[in-house]
């Protein structure tokens, strides 16, 4: 294998291209890297690991048992409950986002527009959203839902839009020339096309909800997020490892059940 | 257009898969305490609220907004750095397709797993207890997480290649490390370029809010001017912030979109 000769010919402009373009990488990293200041670990680090590792091979089997409103197992289901209810939220109000952002129901130039308002929700964190939220309905699982049910616009408007551009537009067609109105067509011709697909994004975006929904508690959106960040803030171990451990066991056993019936879908 | 009369056969698999779905969705609004309503009704609250961040922002804060701004984008570019460099070898040996055992590649995509289930700020404030509040904390935090999100798409798009290629080098008498190079590499290299590039941009809006656990960034000064009710000043940091997310946003999905 030491013989193969690959044959370059490279342009001096390519040249020049290449060595801007991995020069300016370098720098960018290297300027990165010199901004982070690096104070080393904490003098009480190696306690900490002991504590925390200690806390891994001792969880607080208590709090998991505990049924009542202050225990492991409601502030699970809440979060479930919330990632769901944000989701349906969401999917519901994507759909017309979704058709103002298809260039073939509404025309390019109103799809552009839809589209960068679209990737504009995107962009507006969800931690910031729940905190205006929580202003508006007080601190709680519902302030979380909102959150969660408007950011999710952004990644859902933009997917539903995608798959209402590649559908076959004959169907629309068809239905139009027999004289069938906007929304005959809309849920005779567009939707039941799109369904499969639109089913399958929700529910992949229901799999990410439940992660940012276990991170809304933070700041006061209800959830799991709340009693995890007050245990690591005290440094209750036992009790953080098993919110934690609790959390990668419902999280993976979700997303196992959502990706089969995903693939049972499309 | 009067009467288009479809067939629907009486299924029961069909009518008791919407059941549970109307069940889960209605039970868990129950559950969470979800009523629309009270929404509408405390519109005005949030009208005051949003008035009193936006409508006039504190322009004259964005020269304090610019450093821990460029903090937050050094943290996404230094986590991303790290956080890709490690996952191409772990990705290669977690695809089932070049080592083809087992034994390696299906506990490293458990660990990939539970990487990928552990939440970005859950992981920052772990870090600050361990390495304190500041930014390195938050570097660590992303690098993890963006290293779980690019090995698991890279992985995949290992086992997703043109075998051919493999199998002619191997016919050829090429041993593992030049297979990697001439064959998984070449194939891999554009869509682990553009999985690069979309760790960035997630990684550019996880680190805007870590700073609230003390991980350093923008969330930093947000998490201080909220807690002295500055809601000007917020405003500000949510607009500046917000704009160049979007910018940094639409740069990086155009250079996606050329390379794959």
């Amino acid at each position: 294998m030491e013989n193969i000769i690959v044959k370059k010919n490279i342009t001096p402009g390519q040249f020049l291209y290449r060595v801007i373009n991995y020069g300016g990488l370098v720098l960018l990293i290297l300027w990165g890297m010199l901004g982070i200041p690096y104070k080393g670990v904490m003098a009480s680090a190696q306690g900490t690991m002991e504590s925390l590792l200690n806390g891994i091979v001792h969880p607080d089997l208590g709090y998991l048992a505990n049924w009542t409103i202050d225990g492991l197992p409601f502030a699970i289901v809440e979060t479930i409950a919330i990632a769901i209810s944000g989701t349906f939220v969401s999917a519901v109000i994507s759909i017309p986002f979704a058709l103002l952002a298809s260039q073939n129901i509404v025309g390019r130039r109103v799809s552009l527009v839809g589209k960068f308002f679209i990737t504009m929700i995107r962009t507006f964190p969800e931690l910031i959203l729940a905190l205006i939220f929580i202003s508006v309905v007080g601190p709680g699982a519902p302030a979380g839902i909102l959150a969660l049910g408007i950011h999710s616009i952004g990644m859902l408007g933009k997917l539903f839009s995608e798959a209402i551009e590649s559908m076959d537009m004959g169907v629309k067609e068809a239905l139009e020339s027999c004289g069938g109105s906007s929304m005959e067509v809309l849920f005779r011709a567009v939707l039941p096309q799109v369904s499969p697909e639109l089913i399958s994004y929700t529910l992949y975006r229901f799999e990410i909800n439940m992660r940012a929904a276990s991170t809304l508690g933070l700041v006061g959106a209800g959830g799991i997020g709340a009693p995890l960040i007050f245990a690591i803030r005290t440094r209750a171990w036992p009790r953080a490892m098993i919110i934690v451990m609790v959390l990668v066991v419902t999280v993976s056993v979700i997303d196992m059940i959502s990706s089969r019936i995903r693939k049972g879908l499309v | 257009m009067e009467k288009i009369i479809i067939p629907k056969a009486n299924h029961l698999k069909r009518n008791s898969t919407i059941f549970i779905i109307v069940f889960l969705i209605v039970g868990s609004a129950v559950f969470a305490g979800f009523n629309p309503l009270e929404v509408i009704q405390n519109f005005s609250k949030g009208k005051r609220l949003l008035g009193r961040m936006f409508f006039p922002p504190d322009w004259t804060y964005t020269i304090k907004v610019i450093p821990p701004l460029l903090e937050t984008i050094r943290m996404a570019v230094v986590g991303t750095f790290i956080g890709t460099v490690i996952a191409l070898p772990v990705a290669v040996f977690a695809a089932g397709n070049f080592l083809k055992n087992p034994w390696i590649s299906q506990p490293l995509r458990l660990v990939l797993n539970i990487f990928r289930t552990i939440p970005a700020m859950v992981l920052a404030s772990l870090f600050v207890a361990v390495f304190g509040i500041g930014p390195f904390s938050g570097v660590i935090a992303l690098s993890i997480f963006s290293f779980g999100l690019i090995s698991k798409l890279t992985y995949e798009s290992i086992e997703a290649i043109d075998y051919g290629q493999v199998e002619a080098l191997m016919s050829l008498g090429a041993n593992k490390p030049n297979i990697l190079r001439y064959a998984i590499i070449p194939q891999i290299l554009p869509q682990y370029m553009s999985y690069t590039l979309y760790g960035f941009e997630v990684n550019v809006r996880a680190a805007a809010v870590l700073g609230y656990v003390g991980a350093g960034g923008i969330g930093q000064t947000f998490e201080h001017n909220l807690a002295w009710r500055n809601f000007d000043r917020v405003g500000v940091i949510i607009v500046i912030s917000f704009a160049v997310v979007l910018i940094i946003d639409l740069i990086s999905s155009h250079l996606r979109k050329r390379l794959v």
